[in-house]
């Protein structure tokens, strides 16, 4: 672990470039009078979000980020569709603003919460975090956000409080992939209590310094970087603390190939696919698989999570 | 259609059936800002196997269209189209064993051992190989009527194919059952009995 004191986000990678590539792109591909070319094209992936306050974080992982490109356009969120590149194009009009999530279930303090109420109390950290997703690719992200458990206990869970569930937006008016049942909606997601109170687990708000592009899971999100990308729900309008496991929205469309703690675990296969390696976005065409890491590399912070527990069953 | 308007048009449609693989070719090494997006091998490898299920069924399609309007000079195209639909399975099968796996036997003896979609998808890459090497006139004619029952394997090629796609989705599935469909359809306008003097000029080409 590398200090990342002396880096700033936005640095890693140039806006300039990245700005001037894309022009390139729309100029190049237009020049050969190529319309159709160009409709396959993310085009104006360039519009970026709000910057945000943020202070650096002593334990971010030294691996090159992924460019804003490849975070903001290779995305996971079935709400907006189930092509990589749909969340990008159907979520640009997705509204964040005014936000609430209810607090609910085995706590002192439930209610309804704005974004505000959420996120204002605490420190903004840039988080350089692995991401591996369950489909065997990775990327390295620098996720903006604070720790969840800061957030939980703001709601003062009781003893009974064993597990917490989340729960996504429902709104098919907004968000075309939900008028059809690929998932159960909304979408949800839990951790065990350990979990969610874990200090490198992430209520995400932003990415490369700014506010979460719409197709990240904006406005909030969580970020869990030794369990597979889709542990990390988008989009979060429901907290509740129960006292039993609560359901999640992968393990019950398919149980046997997606299981409650979905750990990142180079050792179990998916029923379908080999867990042992992942090809990294952005490694290039040519680029030779990396070896998968237990936990996602994060095994000497999490692995006391799990003692005693089987992890070739709790899958 | 008179035969010699089919020699003129067979070069045409040769080449727009080459333009998938000319503009994975483009976006692979980023011509003209083209891209394959952030993830490039799973791009190449999803669009090669989607184009090789496009001709398959478009191969398919020819005998029941023929059959349905009457245009027997859709027959000549029938070997050019499949011949593309293994030609793009023989990509999908290089990138994914070249690029993909790089050439490392192990990994790819795991797979078709162990991941079913990928041994389904194996086969069906087996059962056209030997479709593929008798598509020449000089093997029409030495295979005679053997000829006919070998390229029935092209049958259960497609519906491994198709049931190769279904099971790699990890949850929708509409597209691969869209695939099914249409291939179901194709295969059941075959149960309709031929009238015998169609069926004795489609067993010529």
């Amino acid at each position: 672990m590398k200090d990342m004191r002396a880096i700033r986000p936005s640095e890693i990678t140039s806006e300039t470039n990245y700005r001037n590539r894309r022009a390139f792109l729309r100029d190049s591909a237009l020049g050969l009078g190529g319309a159709a070319l160009l409709a396959g094209l993310p085009s104006g992936a360039e519009a970026k979000t709000a910057e945000l306050e943020t202070v650096p974080w002593p334990g971010s992982t030294d691996e090159k980020p992924n460019s804003w490109e490849d975070v903001t356009t290779y995305n996971n969120f079935y709400e907006f569709g189930t092509g990589k590149e749909d969340p990008y194009r159907n979520a640009q009009d997705f509204v964040t603003r005014p936000w609430a999530v209810r607090v609910s279930g085995e706590c002192d303090r439930p209610g309804d919460y704005d974004y505000e109420d959420i996120v204002g109390p605490h420190t903004l950290e840039d988080r350089v975090y692995r991401h591996r997703c369950v489909e065997a690719w990775s990327m390295v992200v620098p996720w903006v956000g604070f720790p969840l458990g800061d957030l939980l206990k703001r709601f003062e869970p009781n003893s009974q409080a064993k597990y917490v569930a989340f729960k996504t937006l429902h709104d098919p008016a907004q968000m075309p992939g939900q008028r059809r049942p690929v998932l159960r909606w909304p979408y949800r997601e839990g951790l065990t209590i350990e979990e969610a109170m874990h200090p490198l687990t992430l209520m995400t708000v932003g990415v490369y310094g700014r506010e979460l592009p719409n197709q990240n899971g904006a406005p909030l999100r969580l970020i869990i970087p030794w369990k597979y990308g889709f542990k990390g729900i988008k989009s979060i309008v429901e907290i509740e603390f129960t006292s039993r496991m609560p359901a999640t929205s992968w393990n019950q469309s398919a149980p046997h190939e997606y299981g409650f703690y979905a750990n990142v675990n180079p050792e179990v296969d998916h029923p379908r696919w080999s867990q042992a390696r992942e090809r990294r976005i952005g490694a290039g065409i040519f680029a030779e698989k990396q070896p998968t890491l237990m936990f996602n590399g994060y095994a000497d912070e999490v692995a006391h999570l799990y003692s005693g527990l089987d992890l070739r069953r709790n899958y | 259609m008179s035969p010699n308007t089919v020699r003129w048009l067979k070069p045409p449609v040769f080449l727009v059936c080459l333009v998938p693989a000319g503009m994975l070719l483009l976006e692979a090494f980023g011509v003209a800002g083209l891209s394959l997006g952030a993830n490039p091998v799973e791009a190449l490898i999803h669009s090669l196997g989607t184009w090789s299920l496009n001709f398959l069924l478009i191969t398919l399609a020819v005998t029941p269209l023929r059959r349905l309007t009457g245009q027997a000079w859709l027959l000549r195209f029938r070997r050019m189209f499949g011949l593309f639909a293994f030609f793009y399975l023989l990509l999908h099968f290089l990138a994914y064993a070249g690029v993909d796996q790089r050439f490392a036997l192990g990994y790819i003896l795991e797979d078709i051992a162990e991941r079913p979609y990928i041994t389904l998808g194996f086969a069906a890459f087996l059962l056209l190989i030997p479709l593929a090497a008798t598509s020449t006139r000089g093997m029409i004619r030495r295979l005679g009527p053997r000829w006919k029952q070998l390229h029935r394997l092209v049958y259960p090629a497609a519906i491994l194919g198709v049931w190769h796609y279904y099971w790699l989705v990890k949850a929708d599935v509409l597209q691969p059952l869209i695939y099914a469909a249409l291939l179901i359809l194709l295969l059941a306008l075959r149960l309709r009995k031929p009238t015998p003097k169609r069926a004795r000029t489609g067993s010529l080409t």
